[in-house]
Formats: C-alpha cells, structure tokens, sequence
C-alpha cells in the first residue's frame, strides 16, 4: 500500500525519465541520504566508523566500478585490487611531491591514472572474451602487484616498502593521516562516494550505458547498428578503472592510512567481485547492497555469539565468515544470478500491488 | 563507368521508385575455399521494396552482410549513393544510413524496448562524457528529443504497452516487431530485413507485411529484405532478386520472376531426361 504507484502520472517525457520516477523510491533514498548525512556521523562509535561505515562506502564505490566494466559491458575483469593499488599509489605520490595540493582533487585526479592503466589492459578486449579476458586482466593484477614491490620510487624509497599517508588538512580540518577524526574521514568519503555513485547512475543510464549494454549482451548486433565495439569497451574500462582507483585512494588515504604492496593482492580483487556478484551485476543499488553484507557479515559474527554469552575463538569466526561468503555466492548464481538487488526488485513489485495480488 | 541515370517513375499504387541508390557490380565473396557468392550484380533503387530470395544456403545472409560491412568481399564494387564506397567498418556503414534486422533476433536482452529501440539511434547522439555522466546540458536535451523520436516509432509500430517491459521476456512476434522499431529509430535510408517473418502465424506475418509496406509507403525508406514465405515476397515486393548456391539466377518484378525457368528449376528441380 504504502509503495502504491497508482495516481503517478507523467505527463513529460521529462518527469518519466527522472531518476527517479516514483515518488516511494526518491523518499525513501531521501530517508537513506538523511539518515547517513546527518544522523549516522553523530550517533556512530569509532569502532562503528572503522569497521562499518568507511569499509561499506569504499567497497560500495569498488564495486560500483567493477559492475560498470562486469556488469554492464560484459569484460570480466580480476584485476580490481590492482587497479586500486593504481589510484592508491597514485594519490600518494601526487600528495607527496605537492603537500600543498587539495585532497579532493588529489583523490579525483588519482583516478585518472588507474583508467590510463585501465584502458592498457582493456586494449585487448576487443580480440578476446570471457575467460580469456579475465586472464588478461590477471596478468595485469600480477604485474601491478610487481611493479609496486619493485619500483621504489613508487613508495619514496621507504625501508619498509609501505606508503604511509601524511596528515592533509583541507581548510584546517585534517581529512587523512594519524591526526584525521573518523567523522572527517567518512564525510570525505562520503562526499566522493555520493558524487561517483550519480555519475555511475547517469552513465549507465544514458546513451553510453545503452551501448555498453548493447555490446554485454548481442556485440554483433550492437556493431551492425552503429556501435564501435572498441570505443565502447575502452570507455566502459576507463570509467570502470577510474571509479575504482578512486576507491583504491580512498581505501588507502581516509582508511587503511598505510599499505604495503601485498594489500592490493587478488584477495582484494576477488572481495570486491564477490560484492558485485552477490549484489547484483548490472546493478548499482546491488553494489551497496553487496558491500552492506559482505563488510558485515564478519562483524556480525563476531558480535552476535557475545551477545548470547558464546564463547567462540576469533579464528574460528573467521572460518565461519569464509565459509558463510562461499556458500552465499554458491547460492546467488544459482538461485538468483541478479543477486540481491534483484530480491529488492522482486519485493519492491510486490509491494506497488499489495494487499491485492496483482 | 559511367551510369546512364534511370529516371524515376511511379508505381501504380502511387509510390515514387527513384535513381539507384545502392549497386552491387560483380561481387565474389569466398570463406577459404568454398565461393558464397559468385559474380553477382543487382542494383537497388530508392523507394522500392526489393526481395532477395533463394533456396537456404543460396548466400543470401551473406549478400546482406556485404551490404552491412560485416563480410568484405574479395572482388566487386558497392555502390551507395552514387560513390563507390571503401572497405568500411560495420558501424561506419550504420552511420551511412543502412540498418538491418536478424534472422535469428538479435536484441539485447537485458534491456527494455525502450533502451533496446533507443540504442538504435546511437549514431546521432553526440554528447559528451561529462554531459552524460552529470545528465545536463546537451545529454539531457538529445536523451529528451530521441525519446520523442522513439515514442513515435513505438506508437507506429503499436507496442506502446510493452514500452518498459525486458525484451527477453517478450513473445516471439513482439520481439521481432522490436527488433524492426530498433532498425527504423535510425531513421535508414536502406532497410535490410532478413527474414523478418521467419517463424511466424498467418496473423503475425500479415501484421509484419503491413508495418514493412507502411514504413516504406510513409517514410519512403528502401528496403531489401530475405524471405522464403513466396505469397509474402510476391505480395509486397517491387523487383526480386534470385540466388542459388551463390549465383544469380533470376531478377526482375515477381512475375518476371515467378515464370523465369531457371527459378522454377531451382526451386522445383529439374527434370533429367
């Protein structure tokens, strides 16, 4: 009853292709943007910023990327993690030659260099697919991880390897480093995550979107009716890659505060697949949904069984959590491939009908 | 060479039949050692409904495919418009104005009608990647405009009430009717219909016929389409081309055709005597 659709008219073509055209849906994402604007940031612990709040955006905003190249044009891609650790890099090193520079812009330019790289490793998309593809990407995911082990100017030859952010302030307010509150850092993230997540939204939505999805499910008609394949799939890596190389600089500089090489590993590149595929390729509410879960999962494992006075060993929670995110994704590609944002489709139709059955 | 122009006239249902508009001379078309299509010359005039027909594996797939640009032949010329035209990619060609449909559908599935016909207007969008990701400015004005150029081809086409529905969960006929609103969003000078009514009921092809005949009849838009129902090709057709194991056999208007010996022996076979 409450998501009831009848009596929305549109009387523009306008109006019906806003972004959101029912009226429910902007409410209750208005609610949501409230609700993490101005009363999450007030009301949540340290420990709640730390492991819940910053780790649901950044993984959201990587998955968001990867559901761009994935989900939407079709190009398997492993090489996530590495393509973070671009961005990551690539921020520090601009932060470090010009301390002066806005972490903003640092952060929005990093992007740029992971889609450079990105569009290197997608040049042989256009001769390859699917699984070969996916080797491709590896190889890039194996080689990144080697060149930030081995080129020490990428981590201003410290002994140890690793890059540690500095403090950066942006009008007397210190968003990254050791002295940054974690209520800076989330709304820094919060900020870039907003920003990216609607320019995603509009991409996909719009004639770019049209063609990426032309070329995921029918290339050789999307080709015989105007589509050129390669720029297509090089702009879907570009703004893929650049998305997530900005989640790799925010991981690093409003998170992690330091990484070492190995941070960037395939580990991460499957972590962040995994949120995709359980939330849903070809969806951007599935990436939130996927991060929601997958971040806290573990948290919740280890919570609840100290709630119920349980004494169980943090090793085994983790193996728990491993086994729980194993079967989940067993589960999702067989019973629902569309993942998590599908169920949500599937309730949301349920709801524009009920109480009545159609 | 030299052309003499072939002056326009007027069918007897009123329908301008203008100049050549797209000219195959001597095309051969190989895949390693087996000949597709062999020497073959036909023209296509603007205005006209032409029909390409043969028995299956004739090569009439594959001439449409040398139409689009997706096969390159290894010998002969494509005239379009009055210029020979070079080795083009299938996209360049889209954008030349020639669309087509699929002998087996080939929409793309994940995607309503709507985005499926709206794709099919890709070539004149141009905004640029910033326009499109903040949705302002130009993007917003081109996705206003061709989805009023879009809606039009929906009511033509009368699949106004499965405008937001995923063209995977369609019925076939729909699908196919899809399919051609994508191709006419073009707005094509050449249509190029392969099989369009390949597998359907009585009903659904009568329906087909008469979207093909309204497109043509309203909009003026060639077309050259592949079809084996033969009621259907002599019915809405101008002039018939004939193809057998990729050779031309026959060309001229239905009746020409239907009483050509060379056709009636391709089709029925011949008497060894």
């Amino acid at each position: 009853m409450l998501y009831r659709t009848s009596g929305q008219f549109k009387t523009t073509y306008r109006s019906d292709q806003a972004l959101f055209p029912i009226r429910q849906d902007a409410i209750l994402l208005g609610l949501i943007l409230i609700f993490a604007w101005a009363i999450l940031p007030f009301t949540a612990s340290e420990f709640a910023f730390q492991t819940l709040l910053i780790p649901v955006l950044i993984y959201a905003l990587a998955a968001t990327g990867l559901n761009i190249l994935t989900g939407y044009a079709g190009q398997l891609s492993l090489g996530t993690g590495a393509f973070m650790g671009v961005g990551a890099y690539a921020c520090y090193k601009m932060i470090t030659i010009f301390p002066e520079m806005n972490l903003l812009v640092a952060v929005l330019a990093s992007g740029l260099f992971s889609a450079a790289v990105g569009v290197m490793f997608g040049l042989p998309s256009l001769r390859i697919k699917g699984f070969y593809l996916a080797i491709a990407t590896l190889a890039a995911q194996f080689f990144l991880i080697w060149l930030f082990e081995k080129w020490a100017w990428l981590y201003n030859y410290n002994a140890s390897g690793a890059i540690q952010v500095p403090n950066v302030e942006i009008f007397g307010v210190h968003f990254a480093g050791p002295l940054a509150t974690s209520q800076a850092q989330y709304y820094f993230v919060l900020v870039v995550v907003t920003l990216l997540t609607l320019v995603a939204i509009n991409l996909t939505r719009g004639n770019l979107g049209r063609s990426w999805k032309a070329v995921r499910d029918m290339d050789i008609a999307a080709e015989l009716i105007g589509i050129n394949l390669l720029k297509a799939k090089l702009t879907a890596f570009a703004v893929s890659s650049y998305i997530v190389g900005v989640a790799g600089a925010l991981f690093v500089f409003s998170w992690r505060g330091a990484a070492e090489p190995n941070l960037f590993d395939i580990e991460l590149s499957f972590r962040v697949l995994f949120i995709a595929i359980i939330g849903g390729l070809g969806s951007i509410l599935g990436n939130w949904l996927g991060a929601i879960l997958i971040v806290a999962l573990p948290v919740v494992l280890n919570t609840v069984p100290e709630v119920f006075g349980l004494d169980i060993k943090s090793a085994t929670v983790e193996h728990i959590n491993v086994m729980i995110v194993g079967a989940l994704i067993v589960f999702f590609l067989i019973v629902e491939p569309h993942g998590l944002a599908r169920l949500w489709a599937l309730i949301r139709e349920k709801l524009i009908h009920w109480p009545f059955p159609y | 060479m030299n052309e003499v122009p072939i002056e326009a006239f007027t069918t007897e249902d009123g329908r301008q039949i203008g100049g050549v508009l797209m000219e195959m001379r001597h095309i051969t078309l190989r895949f390693g050692g087996v000949t597709a299509i062999q020497d073959i010359s036909f023209d296509i005039r603007e205005g006209e409904v032409r029909a390409i027909i043969g028995p299956n594996g004739a090569g009439k797939s594959s001439m449409l495919n040398v139409i689009n640009g997706f096969y390159h032949p290894q010998e002969g010329e494509i005239w379009f418009r009055g210029e020979k035209r070079p080795t083009m990619k299938p996209y360049d060609v889209a954008k030349q104005g020639i669309a087509r449909t699929f002998q087996n559908i080939a929409l793309f599935k994940g995607m309503s009608t709507l985005d499926n016909i709206m794709t099919g207007r890709n070539t004149m969008m141009k905004a640029g990647l910033f326009s499109q990701a903040l949705w302002w400015g130009k993007a917003e004005q081109e996705e206003m405009w061709h989805r009023e150029q879009v809606e039009k081809v929906i009511d033509f086409l009368e699949i106004q009430h499965i405008r937001k529905t995923p063209v995977g969960k369609l019925p076939y006929g729909l699908q196919k009717r899809v399919e051609l609103g994508r191709a006419l969003a073009a707005e094509p000078k050449l249509l190029l219909l392969d099989e369009p009514m390949a597998g359907m009921n009585v009903e659904e092809k009568e329906d087909m016929s008469r979207f093909i005949l309204d497109v043509n009849d309203e909009f003026g838009t060639t077309i050259a389409l592949i079809e084996h129902d033969m009621g259907v090709v002599m019915d809405i057709s101008d002039r018939v081309v004939v193809m057998d194991y990729g050779k031309k056999i026959g060309d001229g208007t239905p009746d020409e055709v239907r009483n050509n010996p060379d056709v009636i022996d391709a089709y029925l076979g011949v008497a060894h005597d």
